[in-house]
């Protein structure tokens, strides 16, 4: 049966992906399961979004949309160059709310420079689904093709462009009614640019943008691929503090919250540094960060050195992000 | 400093001790803090989780009403929503369509109930002390409001008595009391313990320094013979505890002879609805009757729970015992002696 | 064994307060304690305030230390 779990981004989807998708499409493109499809010069990338609520701190699911797919094509070293959508909504929803969405999708499809070629709109019985759900397809030229799994080795240094959680916690701090500090916002934007400078340098291995499952979902699946451990370096990891006292409160792992505007990236020591200071140069890289390292240890698993100089294992996610009292 | 001043005492006899409460496990592993105790000493865990400690049974209670009517919700804190029992999870019974939501506070369920008259709102609740007020008072707040629709099924549980059933064993040198649980029953019921059962308790804090001094106490007094109870977390924990919620506790329950997962029935242990209260008794209003329910024999969570083993001891440990796949109840919830062990664990060298 | 988390009383109406952790405000139910004031730290379980927390003490690991170190030397 298939669970909420299973569409978490955590183990579970994993774990259906790897039982039912994959052997049915079976093709060497879709077997190395990146962000995006590559295959000759292009990339080409699909996904659903149906975000509650849907409007939040710093966008809506219109720019989430949008963003979610040049994203994913960014990491994959391709630049965007049209969109597909398809937008359903449930009868009854206010035109004013469509409006709102379709603004902000033009919005950053413009900022990016990648066009909505063509489209679909449907409208189901109310209850049906919830709302509205996009889906949102982009087509890219790839200006980067020396990515992939295979090209890690150990010694290689883990990077991220800046502080990980924030969408979560601006979407998550609705469903628990927190009141969130003037300014805090979801880290939802498009990422193209940080790539182009940081691809200038060189030396970058693999990346791929946290978002649902969190760093740990990327992580660990970076480490199965590769058969190799991980090792994080807690101080270095560039949480907010609004995010890691929402975590304390509520019970949840900070390494599991989403973020829409952030990357990975595994690079060449030689190179990390540069790649490093040239991020900081733009406004949300400033907070990037060197967090951890690729070691030559035959265990495809992710280490945490906590700051109390203890190791802990951290595990994907396996499931929905649920609240504990312990 | 504190840590090493730990590791250098010197001690004359071989020493175990049980941290009674699972956020201490979780600290203790998270800090490193093992690496910091003189080798005679020795410091095992115990049941302190409310999740691992209530029964299969209750899981299956919760599933089958929420898969009985469209009518019925079941609300519970998130812990529990992953936990199996013989017929799966309660997010299990989400899947298949039964009404099952997690909430951070008993408060969210009331409210549900308030807002939605046509609907039968159960609230599966576990924990402690220090969780059973915040249930008294909803029990109470919808008497008040007279709010219907509302329901509670309680599998809350008293520390005390799984100490007392502990200690009494005489196989342990001391307690690492729970700091939390203290807030709400003070101190002095563990003085009843340290006396009859000539068990020294030390009442501590969650972090690493209140964890380090408090070891440091309670080596102190299991050498000195000091059957007596020390408070190392006065920020948060008074003599006569929280009165308030005593008193909410008091009115709303009765303790009752409860069954605890991997122990068995630990008599006055746990909290049932007082008759007064018994039109918001979740096990009245649905006619619940209780199962038993054989747990998996390869586990071992109840020795572990006793703190008879270590979880690496258990032969599924680590194998087909993970946190994706749990087998037993420890491996679940994170502060689970298992899954603390397992993400935290000695196993970790890094070498 | 349960999660409880220190937080600051920002505003208090009847028994439901407005608490705060390092930027993060919530409702926090204020009926098992009495005389709360703004200002107050509470600890904060599963969405109740269980203890105020005593300023005078907060230092007591570090006075108790201390006392160790006397008794000992
Ligand atoms: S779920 Fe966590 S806090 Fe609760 S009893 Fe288990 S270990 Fe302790
Ligand atoms: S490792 Fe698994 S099977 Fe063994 S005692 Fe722990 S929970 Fe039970």
């Amino acid at each position: 049966m298939i669970k909420l779990a299973h569409g978490s981004g955590g183990e579970k989807t994993r774990e259906l992906i790897e039982k039912l998708f994959l052997p049915a499409f079976k093709n060497p493109i879709l077997e190395k399961l990146e962000d995006s499809g590559r295959l000759n010069g292009i990339a080409i990338t699909i996904d659903g979004y149906t975000v509650k609520p849907i409007f939040f701190r710093g966008g809506d699911i219109g720019k989430l949309s949008i963003t979610g797919t040049v994203n994913d094509l960014a990491v994959c070293g391709a630049r965007p160059k049209a969109i597909a959508v398809s937008i359903i909504v449930e009868d009854g929803f206010p035109t004013e709310k469509l409006e709102k969405i379709v603004s902000s999708m033009a919005k950053i499809s413009r900022e990016v420079n990648a066009p909505i070629v063509t489209g679909d709109f449907k409208v189901v019985s109310k209850g049906e689904i919830d709302e509205i759900f996009i889906i949102t397809s982009g087509i890219g030229e790839i200006f980067y093709p020396s990515l992939g799994a295979d090209r890690v080795s150990a010694g290689d240094r883990i990077i991220v462009s800046g502080p990980i959680g924030d969408h979560s916690l601006a979407i998550m701090g609705e469903r628990y009614e927190v009141e969130l500090p003037q300014g805090f916002e979801s880290d939802c934007a498009p990422i193209l640019k940080l790539v182009e400078a940081i691809t200038q340098v060189g030396g970058i291995k693999w990346m791929r943008d946290p978002t649902r499952g969190g760093l740990a979902a990327a992580l660990n699946e970076l480490a199965k691929a590769i058969n190799k451990e991980i090792l994080i370096y807690e101080d270095s990891v560039p949480f907010r503090k609004e995010v890691l006292n929402f975590c304390e409160i509520f019970g949840f792992d900070p390494y599991h919250l989403a973020s829409e505007g952030r990357f990975i990236a595994v690079v060449d020591k030689e190179k990390s540094e540069k790649i490093l200071s040239e991020l900081t140069k733009f406004p949300e890289g400033k907070n990037a960060a060197i967090i951890g390292e690729v070691r030559e240890k035959s265990k495809g698993r992710v280490i945490v050195k906590t700051k109390f100089g203890g190791l802990r294992l951290l595990d994907p996610p396996t499931g929905e992000l649920l609240p504990r009292i312990c | 400093m504190l840590g090493e001043k730990l590791k250098n005492i010197k001690v004359k006899r071989h020493l175990r001790f049980m941290e009674v409460c699972g956020t201490h496990t979780v600290n203790i592993c998270r800090f490193g803090l093992r690496n910091l105790f003189p080798e005679e000493v020795e410091l095992r865990s115990g049941p302190g989780c409310p999740v691992c400690v209530t029964p299969a049974s209750a899981i299956k209670i919760g599933i089958d009403l929420a898969l009985k009517n469209d009518k019925f919700v079941i609300t519970t804190y998130g812990d529990m929503m992953k936990v199996p029992g013989p017929n799966g999870t309660l997010a299990d019974a989400k899947a298949k369509g039964g009404k099952v939501f997690s909430v951070y506070s008993i408060t969210e369920a009331l409210s549900l109930a308030e807002k939605n008259e046509d609907l039968k709102v159960i609230f599966l609740a576990v924990g402690f002390e220090t969780t059973a007020p915040a249930s008294a008072w909803a029990i109470k707040e919808a008497k008040l409001k007279n709010i219907k629709n509302f329901f509670l099924l309680s599998f809350h549980k008293l520390v005390p008595p799984a100490m007392e059933l502990l200690a009494s064993e005489g196989t342990l040198d001391g307690f690492l009391c729970p700091g939390h649980v203290s807030t709400i029953i003070g101190t002095e019921v563990y003085k009843n313990i340290a006396r009859k059962y000539k068990i020294p308790c030390v009442i501590s804090g969650f972090e690493a320094e209140d964890i380090i001094f408090a070891m440091i106490k309670l080596i102190e007094m299991a050498e000195n013979e000091a059957y007596d109870v020390f408070n190392a977390y006065k920020r948060a924990v008074k003599k006569e505890g929280n009165k308030v919620a005593q008193g909410l506790l008091n009115e709303v329950f009765e303790e009752v002879d409860s069954e605890w997962r991997g122990i068995g029935v630990i008599p006055k242990s746990g909290l049932d609805i007082k008759e007064e209260y018994a039109d918001f008794d979740a096990k009245i209003a649905f006619n619940i009757e209780k199962e038993d329910i054989p747990e998996n024999p390869a586990c071992k969570c109840g020795e572990v729970l006793k703190g008879y083993i270590y979880p690496y001891e258990c032969p599924l440990f680590g194998k087909s015992c993970i946190p994706e796949h749990p087998i037993g109840p420890c491996m679940i919830s994170s502060e689970g002696s298992c899954a603390a062990y397992y993400r935290y664990g000695g196993r970790l060298k890094d070498d | 064994m349960c999660l409880a988390v220190p937080h600051k009383v920002v505003e208090i109406n009847g028994k439901e307060a407005i608490t705060e952790l390092g930027g993060i405000k919530k409702k926090t139910r204020l009926d098992l304690l009495e005389d709360v004031k703004v200002g107050d730290f509470v600890l904060v379980h599963a969405g109740f305030a269980i203890e105020k927390l005593n300023p005078e003490e907060a230092r007591e690991i570090l006075d108790a230390w201390r006392e160790i170190e006397e008794h000992q030397s």
